[in-house]
């Protein structure tokens, strides 16, 4: 019988909880997270203010709900751009080989070679910031991490029998690429989608901590963990949910991602 | 697998830490430096200020461009032949004393005796010549002429001790000017090493980093106390905090109500009042702000009040007009309430203006400025209410100066401006049609009138009353939304004593001493 997976489930209830929260927080919150003087300043939690009131007496919780959302929501589409643009160059290189293979990667290298989060620094301050150019900024960053983690994958059963043999049956490359070889590298792809991810988390929430990524009066968890920190002793309970989602999020889809990577393993 | 869980877990919570982390470089950064006065216990004669950004390029008193911030700490270094008191009056400086001939066209200036310029030289009445002139009718580059100065028909050095200035009509503000400061004629380097007459000299400076005062031993006045005085930039509020909590930092003035409620027990909050108008400045040129009724809609859809319990707990005086109290003269209260908070009413001048259904605007903030952002943020917050969707964007300072201030490039923008000397014209005279600082494009040939006559009048009574018209004039206008003078709160670490505050931005360090 299959062991089961012990990270796999923590993962899925963790990520699952936090899932939920978000989602119903798109369609209904407590309080508008941009009302003020919905409460005193200042209020430490309580039953009408489940994670207290900011400086302008605006609801935390809510404020939390908006910011995960966004947050979460930006992660997911750096994580689509960087794996789908990803996962062509990886196929590409990976299958063809050659000068493609060479121009290909050493554009990656070059663009591995800036750290990650400068790198998108340097594009949102071209392009302004906002939730979108930070959307761009993270994916064109995500891409090369993608690319190599994929070519690998491509590369290593390109020349095993099945795939010669469909080869020779006359399979065009496009079919040979996305049936026969994309659902094998899915063990590699999960796990580095789920790392991917909780990085473009972190890089999300780095980059408004900075200033650089969401403008106020928006909310995304890293600007609101620096707004949290101004007032760090007057209303400690605002960094310590802010804080404390962010490392759940991370937790869960990290848990997820081990499991995800052992489960691979198991199948090979 | 239970280490597994730990493992990841533990990178977790160390990347949140990272992000923590990294928001106080400032903190670490400053240790080194000002270690000696870091521990109360041992007080030296020595302190550390923190300011928000860095002063302008040049340090030249009479360069063009100079800002608020930097004139604040400059004080300290030049005098004019009058300087303001913290009762915003004038006593003679550089100079010992004036006569105003009856006609109020001569003023006739006799020079303080050993009066020295930091570099030792002694101010001779040819500097007074040259230093007015260079105020009046500039020939260098980056100088730019001060209007008031321009009714200034002769100016001559009686003897080695007096100067003589003859006016072609009285203005009976002229002695404010002559704050302008007085430096050496045949000194070239101001812009870098600026050398002056006051209480403290310039010693160096560093980019963006600090700026180092220590005690001029040869002033003619009332010493220092202060053997050294730096200046340190920090642009970030927060950091501010930590470095005052860490003890880098013993003086700061213009704090946020949220970071002075956080200091600890070793600092001190001094309450004044800041000498500036916080506005939602507005671009009067740029559409659908070129309509006065949308600017008048704005202004009955803020809430200045909440604006002040919010953003400023409380702290702060509602003003209706370019204009704040310390001005008293020139403080009209019944511009106070022209535009009372009435939503209803904001909605009608939208429809009116073709607007029913709002439209979208951009307020750039400079983010160094927390007091500014989050004022922005609660009038965004405000302006929903009116149908107007608000966008905020945060700019550094020096991209706010080149940006908004210089390049005009901006939809409404939250600031607060100063008067460089204690007179309503130095408040007003900006916002006239061609007026090369009149930033927010206001265009009134009512008002470019109405100044006009106030600068030429001779009678007090008379100026008063046309700079109170013009007030009128802008602020039925509605050329801007005018918030409050805001309370000045400044954290002294405690034993510190001798806090000044002036009518104008000035950063006194004179008065300021260790109690015994």
């Amino acid at each position: 019988m299959k062991k089961r997976n012990g990270y796999l489930t923590a993962g899925y209830i963790l990520t699952g909880i936090i899932a939920v929260f978000v989602i119903v927080g798109f369609f209904w919150k407590p309080y508008d997270p941009t009302a003020m003087m919905t409460g005193p300043k200042f209020d430490p939690p309580s039953l009408q203010h489940i994670m207290g009131t900011d400086n302008f007496g605006r609801d935390i919780f809510s404020r939390v709900l908006e910011g995960a959302g966004s947050t979460i929501l930006i992660s997911i589409c750096t994580v689509m751009i960087g794996a789908v643009a990803g996962t062509v160059i990886g196929a590409l290189t990976g299958y063809f080989g050659g000068i493609v293979d060479e121009v290909l990667m050493r554009l990656n290298d070059a663009l591995t070679a800036f750290p990650s989060v400068l790198l998108a620094l340097v594009i949102v301050g071209v392009t302004g910031g906002g939730k979108y150019n930070v959307i761009l900024a993270l994916g064109i960053v995500f891409i090369p991490s993608f690319a190599r983690v994929t070519r690998t994958a491509f590369a290593s059963i390109r020349d095993v029998n099945y795939i010669k043999s469909v080869r020779l049956m006359g399979a065009n490359p496009l079919r040979i690429l996305l049936v026969h070889m994309l659902p094998n590298t899915l063990s590699v792809l999960l796990p580095a989608i789920t790392i991917g991810f909780n990085n473009a988390v972190l890089a999300e929430a780095s980059m408004s901590y900075l200033g650089i990524g969401i403008h106020p009066p928006d909310a995304s968890l890293g600007y609101m963990l620096s707004e949290a920190q101004g007032m760090l002793r007057l209303a400690p309970w605002y960094a310590l949910f802010t804080g404390g989602v962010i490392v759940a999020v991370i937790f869960g889809v990290g848990l997820i991602g081990e499991g995800l990577q052992r489960r691979g393993k198991e199948t090979l | 697998m239970k280490k597994r869980i730990t493992a990841i877990l533990m990178a977790a919570l160390m990347l949140t830490g990272i992000l923590a982390g990294c928001g106080a470089p400032a903190e670490q950064g400053d240790e080194s430096t000002p270690a000696e006065s870091s521990s109360p216990a041992a007080k030296t004669n020595e302190i550390t200020v923190g300011i928000a950004n860095d002063l302008a390029e040049s340090l030249d008193p009479h360069a063009a461009g100079s800002s608020a911030g930097t004139r604040e700490v400059m004080f300290n270094v030049f005098e004019g032949l009058m300087k303001p008191t913290p009762e915003g009056e004038l006593v003679p400086a550089v100079a010992e004393s004036v006569a105003v001939s009856e006609d109020q066209l001569t003023y006739t200036f006799t020079l303080r005796e050993g009066v020295k310029y930091h570099n030792g030289e002694n101010v001779t009445a040819e500097d007074v010549v040259y230093s007015i002139e260079r105020c009046s009718t500039p020939d260098e580059a980056g100088i730019i002429a001060e209007p008031a100065l321009g009714i200034i028909e002769k100016i001559e050095a009686l003897d080695e001790h007096s100067v003589a200035l003859t006016l072609s009509h009285p203005d009976g503000e002229f002695l404010n000017y002559m704050t302008a400061a007085i430096v050496p004629a045949d000194y070239t380097e101001q812009a870098t090493a600026p050398v002056g007459t006051g209480p403290f000299r310039f010693v160096s400076r560093a980019a963006q980093d600090s700026i180092v005062l220590e005690k001029f031993d040869e002033y003619w006045g009332e010493p220092a106390y202060l053997d050294k005085v730096t200046f340190k930039i920090i642009e970030n509020a927060d950091s501010m905090v930590l470095s005052q909590q860490s003890g880098a930092i013993d003086f700061c003035n213009h704090l946020p109500t949220v970071q002075a409620a956080q200091l600890g027990d070793e600092f001190q909050i001094v309450e004044g009042a800041m000498a500036l108008v916080q506005a939602l400045y507005i671009n009067n040129k740029v559409a659908p702000f070129d309509n006065e009724l949308v600017r008048q809609a704005l202004c009955y859809g803020t809430d200045r009040q909440q604006i002040i319990d919010l953003a400023f707990d409380g702290y702060g005086t509602i003003v209706g007009s370019s204009m704040y109290p310390a001005l008293s003269r020139y403080f009209d209260e019944t511009l106070v309430d022209i535009y009372p908070y009435d939503v209803e009413k904001a909605k009608e001048l939208l429809a009116e203006a073709g607007y029913p259904d709002g439209f979208n605007m951009t307020i750039t903030v400079p983010s160094n400025y927390p007091q500014h952002v989050d004022t922005a943020q609660v009038i965004a917050n405000q302006y929903k209410e009116i149908g107007i969707n608000v966008e905020l964007k945060p700019v550094e300072w020096a991209t706010w100066v080149s940006e908004v201030y210089k390049g005009r490039d901006f939809q409404a923008t939250i600031t607060g401006l100063d008067a460089h000397t204690m007179t309503a014209r130095a408040m007003l005279e900006r916002f006239q049609s061609e007026h090369g600082k009149n930033f927010v494009n206001y265009e009134s040939k009512e008002y470019d009138r109405l100044i006009s006559e106030a600068m030429a009048a001779a009678d007090d009574a008379k100026r008063t009353e046309l700079y109170n018209q013009a007030q009128r004039d802008m602020a039925e206008n509605a050329a801007n939304v005018y918030i409050q003078a805001p309370a000045d709160l400044v954290a002294v670490r405690k034993g510190l004593e001798g806090v000044r505050f002036y009518p104008i931005y000035a950063l006194d360090m004179a008065g300021l001493h260790w109690a015994e």
